[in-house]
């Protein structure tokens, strides 16, 4: 049973002007093997700090965390982050992308080749392979980082809006695709993303945090991640139940984000 | 002046000429004609051929009219060339006059000069005769077979039937008469609008003279020596710096240390221009080889310094996090995303740098060298060879042109994602 130990996590960064910024306060955490969650919370809430401290990007000032009992101490190819965009290597083309994972581990094209072509067929980028990244739509480019990924076969996919730059349809699109490797890899899986709806949908888990200083302020359990797997993700987006949590979170950004706005407001007078 | 006006006048021309027959050809009436905003869209800008090969041709028109060329249809007026005469009258001390005829024999440029046979003429004025070549003016001393000289109290009171002094200038058919304060004439046949060739020598002297610099050579070496020469140098020099350049960029990348050490030196030598270095490096390392390559060596290392230190620099965060994420050590990092992600950069650089180091040797080669393109023409300019010297300046002008050219194309073989990523 792998399990990601999120244990009193804070963050402090000094600005170097004597002042400093607490983007993460005393944040716990435990994800299980498989487990979904996606992280909502208004700009400057600290999800991408989080993400990045658990990818091991940078060192927590307070706290631990640990995967699998082995405390993270930095990156490692045991877990994988789908950036929004641009993370793609634009000097390869598609499946050497694709490889860079297995190819950086030291193992011969023989033993991952195979499997290579088999995620280029689930994301559906087989015709694709020999395309220059630049050739590709935005849509593509991400099916190819999550091809990229999982290419490497890590514990933890950590995604840091992975569709936010995409337009509306492709982007229901790889929802479903998204739900779709989820099942089927059974892995664990934190997603940030700025779009309620996209939070609902694909989160098992549902994280809000709060700003000023980063913290959780509520978490949700919510089904229709696993309803989502096998139904049509418009279908569920009518559930009344949908419907009800998507106003009760919107409402509660809506409130920080206007009591942001007022604390600065206070700020500068 | 009237180039200019002409040159302005030919592009006029040519466009509209142009848009007349392309508009003829091609009936476009759909709707793609109005499709693209091209004016302040840049990338809808694309050089028209027609206007590229339109340009090139007038240019070589213009000088080949301007030059007397046999190559070209047009020619402006040129300068006079035969045989013409003007008359002047002699006035005596006791007031009598008398006059005579100048017959002047104006010989095209390089050819012998000959005199008109001519009587002497009665009275106390002697009829003269001179000759001139084309461009140039003659000094006459009319007074010279004179019974009665300037030294005797004569002067020329008139030429043509015009009252002249010293310092008049009296325009005559095919020239100008010019009387020197010490009264003697000066003839001036019309030049016409032509350059004289040791100015601007015509197109196929031009090529008369690479044909015979490419068989016989010039100062001891054959054309493709000089040249050679010329290009190896760039490129041993450009060679040299990037081979120091590109790590040093790299480490001004990577480390604070390197950048901190480095970063005064290269900031003040890249304002530094190449040009400047030749006194020093000549001090140092003499004439030879060795200073023109060391002199290169620096024009190149900073420009490929900066532009690797750039392209390090330039490397997108995410981009590292992403290798880091999927196991790259920071060995692999630099192998695979780092250096791969500086080239389109580095190849700028190295653009630049071959148009500077080019630049550089021909300036290097025209301070002191026993050979190469700057060496061949300095000493033809020295010569007043200036068939030579505008061929050595095409020459230049066509190897840099082509350096740029296959550096371009190097760079859309070799890093074709530049500028799409």
């Amino acid at each position: 049973m792998s399990t990601l130990l999120i244990d009193d996590v804070s963050m402090r960064f000094e600005l170097g002007n004597g002042e400093h910024v607490q983007a993460l306060q005393n944040i716990s955490l435990e994800l299980k093997t498989g487990e979904l969650m996606s992280v909502l919370g208004p700009s400057g809430c600290g999800k991408t700090t989080l993400l990045n401290i658990v990818a091991g990007f940078m060192a927590p000032t307070e706290g631990k965390l640990t995967l699998n009992d082995v405390q993270i101490t930095g990156p490692s190819a045991q877990r994988g982050m789908v950036f929004q965009q641009g993370a793609l290597f634009d000097w390869m083309d598609v499946r050497e992308n694709v490889s860079f994972g297995p190819k950086m581990a030291g193992k011969k094209p023989a033993e991952y080749s195979e499997k290579v072509d088999h995620l280029l067929d689930v994301v559906g980028l087989q015709d694709f392979k020999k395309k220059a990244i630049y050739e590709l739509s935005g849509g593509m480019q991400q099916r190819v980082s999550l091809a990229r990924c999982l290419a490497n076969d890590p514990d933890v996919i950590l995604m840091d809006e992975p569709l936010g730059a995409l337009d509306a349809l492709t982007r229901e699109k790889m929802q479903s695709l998204v739900l779709k490797l989820w099942k089927e890899t059974g892995k664990t899986i934190i997603l940030i993303t700025h779009s309620v709806e996209e939070a609902l949908l694909l989160g098992e888990r549902l994280l809000v945090m709060a700003p000023r200083p980063g913290r959780i302020h509520k978490e949700y359990k919510l089904p229709f991640a696993d309803l989502g797997v096998d139904a049509d993700l418009r279908e569920i987006k009518k559930h009344a139940d949908f419907n009800d949590t998507r106003e009760e979170i919107l409402t509660m950004i809506w409130d920080m984000e206007e009591e942001i706005m007022g604390r600065t407001d206070g700020d500068s007078k | 002046m009237i180039v200019l006006i002409l040159y302005i006048a030919i592009f006029i021309g040519a466009f509209f000429a142009v848009r007349f027959v392309t508009s003829r050809l091609i009936n476009r009436h759909d709707y793609t004609s109005l499709k693209t905003v091209t004016f302040g869209d840049e990338s809808a800008v694309m050089p028209n051929r027609w206007a590229s090969f339109l340009s090139v041709l007038s240019i070589f028109l213009l000088w080949g009219a301007f030059t007397n060329s046999n190559w070209t249809p047009i020619h402006m007026p040129g300068p006079f060339v035969g045989d013409t005469q003007f008359t002047y009258v002699m006035e005596a001390p006791d007031g009598s006059r008398d006059d005579a005829t100048v017959s002047v024999r104006v010989t095209p440029t390089g050819e012998p000069k000959s005199k008109i046979e001519t009587e002497s003429g009665d009275g106390f004025a002697k009829n003269d005769s001179v000759s001139v070549s084309a461009f140039r003016s003659v000094l006459i001393l009319m007074d010279k077979n004179d019974e009665i000289t300037r030294k005797d109290g004569g002067k020329v009171v008139e030429v043509n039937g015009i009252s002249i002094s010293p310092g008049d200038r009296i325009e005559i058919e095919d020239g100008l008469v010019v009387m020197t304060s010490k009264g003697s004439l000066n003839f001036i046949p019309e030049a016409g609008l032509q350059m004289e060739p040791v100015w601007l020598p015509p197109p196929e002297s031009v090529v008369d003279r690479l044909g015979e610099i490419w068989g016989e050579g010039y100062q001891n070496f054959t054309l493709v020596e000089h040249l050679g020469w010329s290009l190896l140098r760039v490129v041993v020099g450009f060679l040299l710096g990037a081979i120091i350049g590109i790590p040093l960029g790299y480490a001004m990348g990577l480390s604070n240390w390197f950048r901190g050490w480095f970063d005064p030196i290269v900031e003040f030598m890249r304002p530094v221009p190449p040009l400047a270095l030749i006194p020093l490096v000549i001090i140092w390392a003499g004439i030879g080889e060795t200073g023109k390559i060391i002199l290169l060596f620096l024009a190149s290392l900073w420009i490929m310094t900066i532009a690797a230190r750039a392209g390090v620099s330039g490397v997108k965060i995410t981009k590292v996090h992403a290798a880091y994420s999927l196991g790259a050590s920071k060995w692999q990092i630099m192998r695979y995303v780092i250096a791969p992600n500086s080239l389109p950069e580095i190849f700028t650089g190295a653009r630049v740098a071959m148009g500077v180091c080019w630049g550089t040797v021909v300036a290097a080669e025209l301070v002191a060298a026993e050979k190469g393109a700057g060496m061949m023409i300095m000493v033809a300019s020295r010569f007043q060879l200036t068939d030579i010297v505008l061929m050595g300046i095409i020459l230049i002008g066509g190897i840099g042109y082509a350096i740029d050219i296959l550096m371009r194309k190097a760079e859309d073989y070799l890093v074709p994602w530049k500028g799409k990523g």
